[in-house]
């Protein structure tokens, strides 16, 4: 297996930085808006949002949530192993709200798809958007695309794209992986 | 682990440790999808479950039916009082004909014990036993288990005492299994002529006298004393059993601590608890219902996760 350097932290900060300033231009002090990270992998990239638009863009209450798919993915059954669910943490009803959904990377797009399904439970948001870290550009199965987008990726089949961030992996980078060499 | 050791759900005694707790931690999950707005999740959308009872049942029947319309499952329900059962045919054959209309699943409560067993043995589809005589009642110990731990943190070292009818209960024997195989301390209390010979093999405890079990336990789980499987009587009067073996105000007083009371459910109010027991903040009376259809979502969804959708 081969690895490649995506984005690395110097990179990632930019971005990020990026992604928040963008966030504030739609969405001003956030009155009416919710941040939600689909679990397991888009809670990292929210907090790390959440953080720098309260410590470094001063915007006070944030309204934030983890969001749980398992039981709304339409892949359950089909693999090898059962679908495990992550816990859903959302103390707020969303009807009426602007929802941006926070996850690392867009695939396939059935993640998100599952995601918006999964987000009825909680009300009738008024808009949802969605920001990605990466956007696996070429790999979609559904009509589904980002709002706000870290880099664009051209990956194929049999490569991966691996999100690491100091509180999981000790750093934060980007890479692309090549399961195996052709 | 992630998926359980079992096809089935036939009892408490198949499972290990490690698929108890599976079912709770994914019962966590339910909880706090039962307790959202929309209460539904579309899991088991392509999965047809019929629920067969050939005994009377209310709240596991109920809890049941919602856990697996929560889980956006078809459901079909059969009750023998209306069936071929009363013509004469068998159980392989009623539930191969039920099959016949491709079910995945079957919840079966049936008066004879090893009824599942012996189901599992000669149908092609997964068997959840939902009562089976006097034998296992595995979601009632499971949900009896889950309330527990979601009342004093967690089931090891606890002290359980389970109160009453011990020889007609399915209840008594799933919770002795799950709550030996979750490191809890099992004692078993009621009359003598109540109490099953060799019970202590199980490695539970005896104790005749109400007062000294209510002393020793952290939690006393009281049974339903069970007139319709008494074909003799056992004690010689319910004012008698009352007397000494019904759980009031006065004796939870009389300790010098609290103590978590639970009934699985229906309450002869007055016989195995007087009702400002029942109604107290000590009963978690109500909460284990609440818990049954998360512990019944959580089964359904886990055995369901084992057939691979080429199956059907």
């Amino acid at each position: 297996m081969s690895q490649k350097l995506l984005l690395n932290a110097i990179e990632i900060d930019i971005i990020l930085n990026r992604l928040a300033c963008q966030l504030i231009e739609n969405h001003g002090d956030f009155k009416n808006t919710a941040l939600i990270g689909v679990q397991p992998r888009g809670t990292f990239l929210l907090y790390r949002l959440k953080k720098l638009l309260v410590e470094n863009y001063q915007i006070h209450n944030l309204r934030t949530g983890l969001l749980d798919i398992t039981f709304y993915r339409d892949d359950f059954r089909r693999g090898e192993e059962p679908l495990k669910a992550n816990s859903t943490e959302i103390d707020f009803v969303v009807e009426n709200m602007n929802v941006v959904i926070v996850d690392d990377v867009l695939y396939t797009g059935r993640s998100i798809r599952a995601a918006l399904t999964a987000l009825q439970s909680f009300g009738r948001p008024k808009a949802i958007e969605l920001l990605t870290l990466i956007d696996r550009r070429f790999s979609r199965h559904l009509p589904i695309q980002p709002d706000y987008n870290g880099r664009q990726v051209d990956a194929i089949g049999n490569q991966k794209v691996k999100v690491m961030w100091k509180e999981n992996a000790d750093e934060d980078a980007v890479y692309l992986l090549k399961t195996n060499d052709q | 682990m992630s998926q359980l050791s079992v096809d089935h759900l036939l009892g408490i005694k198949y499972l290990t440790p490690e698929d108890i707790q599976l079912i709770h931690k994914t019962a966590d999950q339910f909880k706090e999808v039962i307790n959202r707005p929309i209460k539904k999740v579309p899991s088991l959308r392509d999965i047809t479950i019929a629920n067969l009872f050939f005994e009377n049942s209310t709240r596991t029947k109920l809890s049941f039916e919602l856990a697996e319309k929560r889980l956006s499952a078809d459901v079909i329900n059969f009750s023998a009082a209306q069936s071929s059962v009363k013509k004469g045919e068998t159980l392989i054959d009623t539930v191969n004909n039920i099959l016949a209309m491709k079910v995945d699943i079957v919840v079966m409560r049936h008066p004879n014990p090893g009824a599942g067993v012996f189901l599992s043995k000669h149908v092609n589809a997964r068997i959840v036993n939902a009562g089976d005589g006097a034998h296992e009642h595995p979601t009632q110990a499971l949900l009896d288990s889950y309330s527990i731990r979601e009342k004093l943190g967690s089931l090891d070292g606890k002290k359980v005492v389970i109160v009453g009818d011990i020889l007609h209960s399915r209840v008594a024997l799933s919770n002795i299994y799950c709550l030996k195989k979750l490191g809890a301390e099992v004692m078993v209390c009621g009359p003598a002529t109540l109490i099953p010979r060799h019970i202590q093999d199980l490695g539970v405890k005896v104790e005749l006298n109400l007062k000294k079990a209510l002393e020793w336990c952290d939690v006393a789980n009281m049974l339903r004393v069970q007139n319709e499987r008494m074909d003799i009587s056992y004690f010689p009067s319910v004012r008698e059993y009352v007397q000494q073996y019904g759980v009031t105000r006065e004796i939870l007083d009389s300790l010098d601590k609290e103590i978590v009371i639970m009934h699985p459910g229906p309450i002869n109010r007055g016989v195995e608890i007087t009702s400002e027991v029942a109604d107290s903040s000590q009963a978690i009376i109500l909460n284990q219902v609440e818990n049954g259809v998360a512990i019944r979502m959580a089964v359904l969804y886990l055995i369901a996760s084992k057939i691979q959708h080429n199956d059907q």
